[in-house]
C-alpha cells in the first residue's frame, strides 16, 4: 500500500492517536466532478446506514450542467448523508466528513466544512493542472483555503483503482469509473460499516452487468482494506443503530414519496390515476416514476408543453380519472389559466409544484419558497384553489394524499408545493398500511338525493360540493366550460347577482374544507417565549432549531403548516397563544404575509433567506434566540 | 330492407337556444354533426365534445352529450386527456382557424402527430369572429381586418399542409352549404381510428361575408371544386367533363376529350395511399386548379389512446402487482423486528 500523505496543515492532530467515538449523529458529504458518481456512493452509504438502523436524511446538490468541464468549480456535485442514533431532520448544516474527488470539489464546499473535519482526496487529482482548473493560485489547496486544522486522509485513489483492477483487462476510462467505490469503501472503514451489505446493494444494481459488479466490490474491499492497514490518525466513528418500530422500511426520496401518495389516494378513491406532464427541473422524477407503474394501471405521460400536461389532466379528470400535473415555478405559470378552467369546472385536479429558485429560469436546481403568493392567487378572476405543502421528504406521501383527497371529495384544483430540497432529499420510510388512511369517497352524481331534477351544479348543501357526472355515465350528459353558470339552471350565465352568488360559492366551498381537515399542531413547550412557525419543506430545519433551543434552556414552540389553503380551523387561536411569534420560510415573507391578511392585528416578526439553499440550523438558532431575548 | 336508425339526429340536440348569428355558416355545420352522429348511432352519453375558444367553440351548448366548452387554444389537449382516459367514448374536437392553428398550434400538431383517435372539426372562416374581426393564420397575405388595416403581411396556414406535414393520417374537407357530403364526411371521420382533421369552411356573415364565396358558389361550385371519393376518378365540372391528370411532377387540370386526354388518364383518387405526396399536392390546389373537397386521406395507423392501454396491458400480463404496497415491497425493503 503506498504510503498516506499528510499535508503540513494537520500536523497538530498526528499527535493524537487514532480513537473511536461514539456520536449520536454525524454528517458525510460525498463531493466530486459530476461524472465521479458521488451521487451513487452516497445513496449506498444512506442505504446501509438505515439498514444498519441509524436515522437517515440525504441531499444531493447537483450542478444545473450535465457536464461542465471536467475538474471545473461549476463541474463539483456533491450528496450528503446525516446519520444518527436519534431523530434527524435535516441532511445537517455541515460535514463531519467530506470526500473530495478534486481540488473544485474542496473549494466549492469550503463552506461546508467545520474545525476538524475529516476531508478525504485522491491526491492523484490534486496535480498542478488540476488545481489550476479550480483556480488555485498556489500548489497548497488547504492553506489557500485556510483550512488549518482540518484532518486529511490523503489517497492515492486513482493510482491504487488502476492498480488494483489490473488483472480485470478493463482500459482506463472504466477502471477509473469505479473511483466512487474506493471513497465509499473508505467512508465504510470510517463508520465501521461491514461491507455485506454494500455488496449486496451493488449486487441488485449491477444484476445485469457482473463484470461490472466484481470490478466495483474489489475497488471497494480495497478501499475499504486502505483505511483499515494505514492506520490513519483520524477518528472512526460509531452511530448506534437505533431502536425503530417494527415493520417494513425502505429508502424514499420527496419525489418518489410524493408519486407513491398520489397512487394510494387514487387506489383509495377506486380511480384511475392520470398523470400529463412536461419534463422540468426539480419535478421530473415523478414523471418517471408514475409512467413506470404500468403494472397499475397508471396513465403516466409526457405531453408537448406544460399547458398540454394540465389540460390532459383536466380533460382526465371530466372523463372520471383523478387528473394530476406535474411542474416546478415557471411551469405553473404556464397553467395558470386551465387551473382556473378547473375551478370554474369543479373538477378535480391535484397540480404539484416543485418549487425551485425564480424568477424565470433562476436557479432550477436549488431549492426555495418562492411559489406560494404564484400557488394562491395566480389566476385571472376570483379563483381560490386548496394549497397544501409538504414538510419533509416522507411526508410528501401524505400530503400528495391528502391533496388527491381533497381534490376528488371537494371537486376542485389542490395545489401541491414541494421543494428541490424535499424532493430530493431521503429518508429511511416505514411502508405505510393504506388501511390506517382515510377513505376517499368520489361525489358522484348518482349520489344526488336533492328534490330538483340533477343538474350539473347542483350542490351537496353539506359542503357545497357540485357532484361529479363522469363522462360516459347515462342519464347524466351535461355540458360545463370556462364560462359562468346559472346556480340553479347550470346554463350559461352572465346575470350579476348571479355572478356574485357563484363566486362566493366557490369561495365558501374552499372555506369549508377547514372542517375536513386536521388540525395545527403545535411541538415543544406550552408556555413558549417564542413560536416558531413555518410551512412545507423547512420543517426539519425548523424542528432541529426548536431543539437546540430547547437544550439551550430556551421555551420556544414549533406551528409547522401543511395546511395552507383553507388554513387549519385553530390557526388564529395558536398564533395569538403567544406572545413572540416568527415566521420562518425561503422566501421575502409570502406566508407571513398571508397570515397577515387573515389574521387581524397579528404582526410576527418575520426570517427570510433567499439563497436557494437550505435553512443553516445554526443561523436559525442564533436569529431566534435574539428575538426571545430581545 | 333499411335499418332503422337506433338514434335520430334530435336526440343529440340540447335544449339550449342557439346563439350564433343568423346566416352563420356554423348552423349548417351542426345540423350536419348531428345527423352524422345518428348515422353512427354511439349513445349520445357516449359521446364527448370538447371544444375551446371561439363562436364555433361554442357548439358543445347545443349537443345532448357529454360536453366541455374549455379555454382558447387548448381543446386538443383536453381531448387527448379524455380520450386517453376513457378509449371508449366516442370524442370530438369543435374548434376554429384562431383556436386551433394559432394559440392551439402546438397542441393541434401533436395530437395529429400522436394520432389519438379524436374526430377535429376544424371551422374555417379565416377571421376572429369573436373578438369582431381580426385576421387569422389562414387569412391571405394582404388581407385587410381590423387589426391589418393596411393588410397582412405574412402567409397563412393551409390547415391540410400542417395537418399532413404533422404526420396526419386523415385529412377532409368541405364546405358549409354542402349539407349532404358535409354529413358523410364527418361520419367518415369518426369512423376512422386515429386523429381525423375535417377542414370546414364556413362563412362568417358578419366579419367575413362571402371570403370562400368564389368557391362555394353554387354558380361555379362544380368549375372550382373537386370532391374526391376513394377509387373513383378525379373528375369534376358541371357534366364531369373534367379531370385530373399527372403531368411530370404536377396535377393539371384537363377536359377529357380534349388534348388527346381521354377517361383513362385521369387519376383515380388512393385515399390510403401512405405516401403523402399527392395528397399533399391536391390538398394545395388553387387558381386555376379545383379546390379539393373530401376524404382526401384516410390512412390506417396505430392510435395513441389504444396503444396506451395496450403498453398497460402487456406490463400487467408480465407482472402481477396491482396495488401500491405491493409494488413498494418489490423494491429494496428491509424488515425491522
Amino acid at each position: 500500500m503506498p504510503p498516506l500523505i499528510v499535508y503540513n496543515t494537520i500536523l497538530y492532530f498526528m499527535a493524537e492517536q487514532t480513537k473511536v467515538m461514539t456520536l449520536e449523529k454525524v454528517v458525510v458529504r460525498f463531493s466530486g466532478d459530476s461524472g465521479d458518481g458521488m451521487q451513487l456512493s452516497g445513496t449506498i452509504f444512506s442505504n446501509l446506514s438505515a439498514i444498519f438502523g441509524n436515522e437517515i436524511s440525504t441531499f444531493p446538490d447537483f450542478p444545473a450542467e450535465i457536464r461542465a468541464p471536467q475538474g471545473s468549480l461549476s463541474g463539483v456535485s456533491g450528496f450528503q448523508v446525516h446519520l444518527g442514533s436519534r431523530k434527524i431532520f435535516t441532511p445537517g448544516d455541515k460535514a463531519d466528513v467530506l470526500v473530495a474527488m478534486n481540488p473544485a470539489a474542496l473549494k466549492v464546499n469550503v463552506k461546508y466544512l467545520k474545525p476538524d473535519t475529516i476531508v478525504i482526496i485522491d491526491t492523484d487529482s490534486f496535480k498542478k493542472e488540476d488545481l489550476e482548473k479550480a483556480q488555485f493560485a498556489t500548489d497548497d489547496p488547504f492553506g489557500e483555503l485556510g483550512l488549518t486544522t482540518v484532518q486529511v486522509v490523503a489517497a492515492p485513489v486513482s493510482s491504487m483503482v488502476k492498480e488494483g483492477l489490473a488483472e480485470f483487462g478493463l482500459d482506463n476510462k472504466s477502471a477509473l469509473r469505479c473511483k466512487n467505490m474506493f471513497a465509499l469503501g473508505l467512508v465504510c472503514w470510517l463508520f465501521e460499516r461491514p461491507l455485506e451489505g454494500a455488496i449486496h446493494l451493488l449486487e441488485s444494481k449491477f444484476a445485469k452487468k457482473p463484470g461490472i459488479v466484481k470490478a466495483n466490490i474489489k475497488v471497494l474491499t480495497d478501499g475499504y482494506n486502505y483505511g483499515n492497514n494505514i492506520d490513519a490518525s483520524v477518528s472512526t466513528y460509531r452511530i448506534e443503530s437505533k431502536k425503530t418500530a417494527p415493520g417494513f422500511y425502505t429508502d424514499v426520496n420527496g419525489n418518489k414519496a410524493l408519486s407513491y401518495g398520489l397512487i394510494a389516494a387514487a387506489e383509495k378513491a377506486g380511480l384511475r390515476l392520470f398523470l400529463g406532464s412536461y419534463p422540468i427541473t426539480p419535478a421530473t422524477d415523478i414523471l418517471h416514476e408514475l409512467s413506470g407503474r404500468k403494472e397499475l394501471g397508471v396513465k403516466g405521460l409526457q405531453f408537448e408543453d406544460e399547458i398540454a400536461g394540465v389540460s390532459t389532466a383536466i380533460g382526465a379528470s371530466f372523463a372520471g380519472a383523478l387528473g394530476v400535473t406535474s411542474t416546478s415555478g415557471p411551469g405553473l405559470a404556464l397553467k395558470s389559466e386551465a387551473i382556473g378552467l378547473a375551478v370554474i369546472a369543479e373538477l378535480p385536479l391535484v397540480v404539484v409544484d416543485v418549487q425551485r429558485g425564480g424568477p424565470s429560469t433562476g436557479l432550477p436546481t436549488k431549492s426555495e419558497q418562492t411559489d406560494l403568493m404564484q400557488a394562491l392567487y395566480g389566476r385571472n378572476g376570483e379563483s381560490p384553489v386548496v394549497v397544501i405543502a409538504a414538510a419533509t421528504p416522507t411526508d410528501c406521501f401524505d400530503a400528495a394524499f391528502w391533496a388527491g383527497k381533497l381534490a376528488v371529495e371537494h371537486m376542485t384544483p389542490v395545489i401541491l408545493l414541494s421543494d428541490s430540497f424535499i424532493a430530493n432529499g431521503s429518508s429511511a420510510w416505514k411502508l405505510p398500511d393504506l388501511d390506517t388512511y382515510p377513505a376517499v369517497k368520489p361525489p358522484y352524481a348518482d349520489q344526488y338525493k336533492g328534490e330538483q331534477v340533477w343538474k350539473p351544479y347542483r350542490r351537496n348543501p353539506d359542503t357545497l360540493v357540485r357532484y361529479w357526472a363522469v363522462s360516459g355515465t347515462e342519464g347524466f350528459a351535461h355540458r360545463i366550460g370556462g364560462l359562468e353558470k346559472d346556480y340553479n339552471t347550470s346554463a350559461i350565465s352572465t346575470e350579476a347577482m348571479n355572478h356574485q352568488k357563484m363566486v362566493e360559492t366557490r369561495q365558501a366551498k374552499i372555506d369549508r374544507i377547514a372542517e375536513f381537515i386536521p388540525a395545527l399542531e403545535v411541538s415543544g413547550d406550552t408556555d413558549a417565549d417564542l413560536l416558531i412557525v413555518g410551512w412545507g419543506g423547512t420543517y426539519g430545519h425548523l424542528y432541529e432549531a426548536m431543539e437546540t433551543m430547547h437544550e439551550r434552556g430556551l421555551k420556544v414552540a414549533l406551528a409547522h403548516f401543511k395546511f395552507i389553503n383553507p388554513l387549519p380551523k385553530n390557526t388564529e387561536e395558536v398564533l395569538k397563544r403567544y406572545g413572540k411569534v416568527v415566521v420562518a420560510e425561503q422566501n421575502k415573507g409570502q406566508f407571513a404575509n398571508y397570515l397577515r391578511s387573515n389574521i387581524a392585528g397579528f404582526n410576527p416578526y418575520k426570517f427570510n433567506r433567499v439563497k436557494g439553499q437550505p435553512f443553516v440550523v445554526s443561523r436559525l438558532v442564533e436569529e431566534f434566540t435574539k428575538i426571545v431575548e430581545e | 330492407m333499411e335499418e332503422a336508425l337506433k338514434y335520430q339526429a334530435q336526440d343529440y340536440k340540447s335544449d339550449q337556444h342557439v346563439r350564433w348569428c343568423p346566416g352563420c355558416g356554423d348552423h349548417a355545420v351542426l345540423n350536419c354533426i348531428h345527423k352524422a352522429m345518428a348515422e353512427l348511432g354511439t349513445a349520445p352519453h357516449n359521446v364527448a365534445v370538447i371544444s375551446g375558444i371561439g363562436c364555433s367553440s361554442r357548439l358543445p351548448y347545443y349537443m345532448n352529450s357529454y360536453g366541455f366548452h374549455t379555454i382558447h387554444g387548448r381543446a386538443a389537449a383536453i381531448a387527448t386527456g379524455v380520450k386517453t382516459a376513457r378509449p371508449d367514448l366516442s370524442v370530438w374536437v369543435v374548434t376554429g382557424d384562431g383556436d386551433c392553428l394559432a394559440i392551439g398550434g402546438n397542441h393541434f400538431i401533436h395530437a395529429v402527430r400522436r394520432n389519438v383517435n379524436l374526430n377535429i372539426a376544424l371551422f374555417n372562416n379565416k377571421i376572429y369572429g369573436l373578438t369582431k374581426g381580426q385576421y387569422s393564420p389562414t387569412s391571405e397575405r394582404g388581407f385587410v381586418s381590423k387589426s391589418s388595416p393596411f393588410g397582412t403581411v405574412e402567409e397563412p396556414f393551409i390547415p391540410a399542409e400542417l395537418a399532413l406535414g404533422a404526420r396526419g393520417n386523415f385529412f377532409a374537407r368541405t364546405i358549409d352549404v354542402d349539407l349532404k357530403n358535409t354529413t358523410e364526411v364527418f361520419a367518415e371521420a369518426a369512423r376512422h381510428k386515429g386523429a381525423s382533421v375535417v377542414e370546414v369552411l364556413v362563412n362568417c356573415v358578419i366579419f367575413n361575408h362571402g371570403i370562400h364565396k368564389h368557391i362555394t358558389d353554387k354558380e361555379y361550385r362544380a368549375e372550382r371544386t373537386i370532391f374526391l371519393r376513394h377509387g373513383e376518378k378525379m373528375l369534376f365540372g358541371k357534366d364531369n367533363e373534367k379531370g385530373l391528370v399527372l403531368d411530370g411532377l404536377k396535377l393539371k387540370a384537363v377536359t377529357v376529350g380534349k388534348d388527346g386526354y381521354t377517361l383513362d388518364d385521369i387519376l383515380v383518387h388512393d385515399a390510403h395511399e401512405k405516401d403523402i405526396a399527392l395528397h399533399l399536392m391536391l390538398s394545395l390546389m388553387k387558381d386555376d386548379m379545383p379546390l379539393a373537397l373530401g376524404v382526401i386521406r384516410e390512412v390506417e395507423a396505430p392510435c395513441y389512446d389504444e396503444a396506451v392501454a395496450g403498453q398497460i396491458a402487456e406490463v400487467q400480463a408480465k407482472n402481477p402487482a396491482r396495488t401500491l404496497k405491493e409494488v413498494l415491497m418489490k423494491g429494496e425493503v428491509w424488515e425491522v423486528k
